[in-house]
């Protein structure tokens, strides 16, 4: 089964799958802040949807799809257009690089995000595990 | 989308000179103790003289630099007011050099706020020049900067590509005074930066030529260098492959042998060329396994090597450990009189903090943190790496 990006039923899956990842529970022991994936209008999408994933201490407790981008504040806001993030889903855009190209703009206390650069990783990795549906 | 960045790069003997036309009013040199002392730091005041450039000298910085050491340089500059700053040194002296002038021009910022992610705004006040005297490091083109947190013995990854230097100096002649041991320790450094540079996941088509002909200066040149100082073509040679490595892996990556190597740098203070080439042949041997690709590429174009895959990679892990050992450089932990005990004791922060190095991130096959404390292990005994 695939799940529809961007959605409730994706980013849940996405936190089923960081939840299940030893590396990721590794990397990211300490890290505490919360992510919102805005996914921005293109081409391909004409929507803009935020997506909450929830991070604590190597684990995911919560993710769902908000109705707005102020319904549950994160520390984090990772925005990109829809083609940006299918092009990290399927791995072809290393998030890292991705920002540092501005193709994927990151809000949030850069000093301490430094310091985790595998998560960063472990969460791409993750994503590249949900079946996702891009609507073609 | 990606980036080249380089500075303008003067090369070659007598190079040195082009600091005779430079223009501006004053300069700050930030170096250390050792190359005051050698009188390198006197022949670089010697042609800022001739430019009409009144120099300043801050020569505090420690190997591997700290925070705090950044923190006293910048008063430095505050106090100075320079309009250039010059690196001077190897990788310490011009990774420090490139954070007090970041600070000196932001002195809003944090050291840790050096990031890829931020506008810096430099050069309002002044630019930057490095100047290596070691074959290795080639921070002089690089913009990461490597600083020490002393509180949790720990590296900190920085940089920003806005501070990499405006002119680099490649002056040979700079580098000729290096011992025996200094020089194989960088040289391995340069080897390390190019392999790594070519098969790192961030490699470029761009980047490709200049890690590849870097990493052929090292094979070529390097045990002539070790063997006899004053061969000055061996000299220059190294000199120039080490920049070339350093516009590779600068602009692409480094990898696990430099998150590795970081790490038994930071505790127990193996000099960094030494450290990183060490644990390079096991990061091969770990990676031929599942991703061989670009390192079976490399040991064709380097050692003509035939056979393809596995096979292949694990062919250029045994010669550049034949590199090592031609050079009289350790090929594991256990020889770099690290006892092992002292070893075991500090393993588990040891893969902790490589596990979330930087330079991690773009290794060809991943590692789980078991497999990274298993090539900790491996590195550690010399073990050829059978996972």
């Amino acid at each position: 089964m695939a799940f529809k990006f961007p959605s409730d039923e994706w980013i849940k899956e996405l936190s089923s799958k960081l939840n299940e990842s030893e590396s990721y529970e590794k990397s990211a022991r300490d890290w505490e802040g919360d992510f919102t994936f805005v996914v921005k209008p293109d081409d391909a999408y004409d929507g803009t949807a935020y997506l909450f994933l929830g991070l604590y201490h190597g684990k995911s407790p919560d993710a769902a799809q908000l109705s707005s981008f102020d319904e549950k504040p994160a520390a984090y806001v990772l925005s990109a257009p829809f083609s940006a993030w299918r092009k990290v889903i399927e791995g072809k855009l290393d998030p890292i690089q991705g920002m540092m190209t501005k193709k994927l703009k990151l809000q949030g206390n850069m000093m301490k995000i430094m310091r985790y650069p595998k998560a960063a990783k472990e969460i791409v990795s993750c994503c590249a595990l949900v079946p996702t549906d891009f609507g073609d | 989308m990606w980036y080249f960045c380089s500075p303008e790069i003067v090369f070659g003997e007598g190079s040195l000179d082009e600091l005779d036309e430079l223009r501006g009013r004053r300069a700050l040199i930030v170096t250390d103790d050792t190359l005051v002392q050698l009188g390198l730091v006197d022949r670089v005041k010697a042609h800022l003289d001739k430019a009409g450039i009144e120099s300043h000298v801050f020569d505090a910085v420690e190997p591997d630099p700290s925070v705090q050491t950044v923190r006293k340089g910048v008063e430095v500059a505050q106090d100075v007011a320079p309009d250039w700053i010059v690196g001077l040194g190897g990788g310490s002296p011009m990774d420090a050099a490139k954070a007090i002038w970041v600070l000196y021009e932001r002195p809003d910022l944090h050291p840790a706020e050096i990031n890829p992610f931020v506008h810096l705004n430099l050069r309002q006040k002044a630019r930057l020049i490095t100047i290596p005297t070691t074959s290795g490091t080639g921070a002089e083109v690089t913009w990461g900067i490597v600083l020490t947190d002393t509180e949790e013995q720990r590296k900190m990854g920085l940089g920003n590509r806005e501070n990499i230097a405006d002119i680099a100096i490649v002056d040979p002649v700079m580098a000729a005074g290096m011992p025996p041991q200094l020089t194989a320790d960088t040289g391995l450094d340069a080897l390390t930066h190019a392999v790594e540079g070519y098969t790192c996941t961030w490699h470029t088509d761009v980047t490709d030529g200049v890690c590849v002909g870097a990493a052929r200066l090292v094979f070529q040149y390097l045990p002539r260098a070790v063997a006899d100082g004053s061969d000055m073509s061996a000299r220059e040679r190294m000199h120039n492959g080490a920049t070339c490595a350093g516009l590779g892996f600068g602009n692409a990556m480094a990898s696990m042998a430099h998150a590795m190597g970081h790490v038994l740098g930071a505790t127990f203070h193996v000099p960094h060329g030494r450290a990183v080439s060490i644990f390079l042949p096991y990061t091969i041997e770990f990676a031929a396994r599942e991703a061989p690709g670009r390192f079976a590429d490399l040991a064709g174009l380097l050692v003509g090597f035939q056979a393809e895959g596995e096979k292949a990679a694990r062919a250029l892990a045994e010669r550049i450990r034949a590199l090592c050992r031609e050079i009289g450089n350790p090929t594991s932990v256990a020889e770099v009189d690290v006892a092992r005990e002292a070893y075991e004791a500090q393993l588990d922060k040891m893969v902790d903090d490589a596990f979330n190095d930087t330079q991690i991130i773009t290794a060809a096959r991943s590692p789980s943190y078991d497999e990274l404390r298993q090539l900790f292990l491996y590195a550690y005994e010399g073990r050829v790496v059978d996972f």
